[in-house]
């Protein structure tokens, strides 16, 4: 049999198998999956002693495929799904200083909230916007939405969705225009923040559904940024966080928070420590820590053990890595006379 | 419709994921879908936001009623002209003889975003960052608000070491990118200990990538086998 039929043979079983699947999820034959605590660790040790061989394969001088390493770190990312151990997460300083911030509003405060992201960004993000939209609306804070990219209204929208779907949240009875407002999207980043800084309503005369500014009654009164006390911004890049400080923090004085990609995080950790940002959650760990403290467990925490994992595994490779270019006999050239 | 959309996503997803493996058609054609259709979404977006729903709302603007039914009448904001015509001018580019006309709006771009963003940054990114590296390194003298008693308020372990760590990298880190010593002895070494200190940071940095990234993968992992699936919780 050739490579190519080999390929589509598999590829054909693995669509096969889906639609059986697919079809026992609709019917409801076949549920989800989970490992008792005892296969987990099982499972676990497995995939220990699989990288011990292969850092033992690699002093010996037989090097992996790179498609090893792909496999393995799929492996760390879908099995701790379902497996039933629990993850301990630690509090850093930066999400206890934001949970702070919110915990010191009296009920009724108006909280801004930015969405600049979109979907490729939602694995990280979204998590955040779930459990602090959750955790505004259970604590009667007032939540004006609003966005610098053009998808961010739409995220914001299925956050929503998920914090207004809990019963907590529902026995409020909350009314859209009077307990969370949804602005939409507003195009010109950090100049819009500018205008806003003056005039809100000259950046969203309607809102996402189309409804005036002056019409909805939690943002007829609110001017400017003097009448937001506290703001938060999700951000995933340009224009994000950096842009918020620059202008609504250090010429507005808007006291603001922030939760951003784990890419981008590293940078604002000194927005943090110079008191231009009143907290900040970094990546998932930051979206879980913060789920951890507001009592909220929800996708943030889900993922953490995954994102564990996958770390291990990284680790485990860039040690295997290592080893491979140790025993390679690779010696260091001189510059200009390398091969 | 729900199902169509579901499965959709499910063969796209393994599509980009099947070049892991290697090159191939699925691959090939999922690229070739996700570039058509986000090269149309944002020419759409862009056209409907900026010169729609700014320039051409802003110089016609459409007719408004308030509450009681009247009409309210709005004055067109002939300003917007300009920058209509500075984007006009960037299309000279597409006729070779007259491309040299585009450098007239594109110098206006850089030139106020140069002035804008001098402003922004020298404030934010260097006044209030070098304000937040000036600090007390092991305590404060602080008023007792009960007694008025000016004391002593010592830091914790875990502080002090914090502020020892900020002020050696940012001076080490500054060392480093002084070249016009050489760098040889005491001041070889200092900057030999800033090199080390951004290395930690490049380090950190490049661990929060992979977490970034591992988080999109964890993503698509729960929609395979979760949304498409239904074999996670």
């Amino acid at each position: 049999m050739s490579e190519r039929a080999k390929e589509i043979l598999v590829v054909g079983l693995i669509l096969i198998l889906s639609i059986i699947v697919y079809l026992g999820k609709v019917g409801g034959w076949i549920g989800a999956l989970a490992f008792s605590p005892a296969v987990s660790i099982v499972v676990i040790i497995l995939i220990f002693l699989a990288l011990v061989w292969m850092l033992v394969r690699t002093l010996r001088g037989q090097l992996l495929d790179r498609r090893i390493v792909f496999l393995f770190v799929a492996l760390a990312v879908v099995l701790p799904f379902f497996m039933s151990i629990t993850q301990e997460i630690k509090i850093s300083p930066e999400v206890q200083q934001l949970y702070d911030a919110l915990e010191s509003l009296p009920p009724g405060s108006k909280v801004l909230v930015s969405f600049d992201y979109d979907p490729p960004s939602a694995p990280e993000l979204q998590p955040m916007a779930e459990s602090f939209l959750r955790y505004c609306l259970l604590n009667d804070l007032k939540v004006i939405i609003m966005g610098l990219w053009p998808q961010g209204p739409q995220q914001a929208d299925l956050a929503l969705q998920a914090a207004l779907a809990d019963p907590r949240v529902q026995q409020k009875n909350l009314e859209y225009g009077v307990d969370y407002v949804n602005l939409g999207f507003q195009a010109g980043n950090e100049f819009v923040i500018q205008r806003m800084g003056a005039n809100i309503e000259s950046m969203f005369p309607r809102d996402y559904t189309g409804s005036a500014y002056r019409d909805l009654p939690l943002v007829r009164n609110v001017k400017n940024f003097s009448n937001i006390d506290y703001a938060f911004n999700l951000s995933a890049g340009y224009p994000g966080t950096q842009e918020w400080v620059q202008v609504a923090v250090d010429r507005y004085g808007l006291w603001m928070g922030a939760g951003n990609t784990a890419v981008q995080a590293p940078m604002m950790y000194a927005y943090v420590n110079a008191g231009q940002l009143e907290g900040l959650l970094g990546g998932m760990n930051g979206a879980a820590e913060f789920e951890l403290l507001t009592g909220l467990p929800g996708k943030g925490t889900k993922y953490m053990l995954s994102q564990s994992f996958a770390h291990m595994v990284v680790i485990a490779f860039v040690i295997i890595g290592n080893a491979a270019f140790l025993t390679s006999g690779r010696k260091k050239q001189p510059l200009g006379q390398g091969k | 419709m729900e199902h169509i959309a579901v499965w959709v996503a499910a063969f796209l997803t393994l599509g980009i994921v099947s070049f892991l493996y290697k090159d191939n058609p699925w691959y090939k054609l999922s690229e070739s879908i996700f570039v058509g259709i986000s090269a149309g979404y944002w020419f759409v977006v862009l056209f409907w936001d900026n010169v729609h729903g700014k320039f051409w709302t802003g110089v016609f603007p459409p007719e408004e009623y308030d509450a009681a039914g009247n009409v309210i009448t709005k004055d067109p904001d002939w300003m917007l002209w300009i920058g209509a015509l500075l984007g006009i001018l960037m299309l000279a580019r597409l006729v070779p003889k007259f491309g040299w006309i585009s450098r007239w709006p594109l110098a206006f771009i850089v030139g106020s975003t140069a002035g804008l963003y001098l402003i922004n940054y020298f404030s934010s990114n260097m006044m209030r960052q070098v304000q937040g590296t000036i600090m007390p390194l092991f305590g404060m003298w602080q008023t007792d608000p009960a007694t008025g008693e000016v004391m002593f308020q010592a830091f914790s372990t875990y502080d002090v070491v914090g502020n020892l760590v900020i002020l050696i990298g940012t001076f080490t880190g500054l060392v480093y990118f002084f070249f016009s010593k050489e760098h040889r002895g005491v001041f070889g070494a200092t900057a030999k200990v800033g090199i080390f200190f951004l290395m930690i940071t490049f380090g950190a940095s490049f661990g929060y990538t992979v977490m970034s990234r591992m988080s999109l993968l964890i993503g698509r992992v729960d929609f395979l086998f979760g949304t498409w699936l239904g074999l996670i919780k």
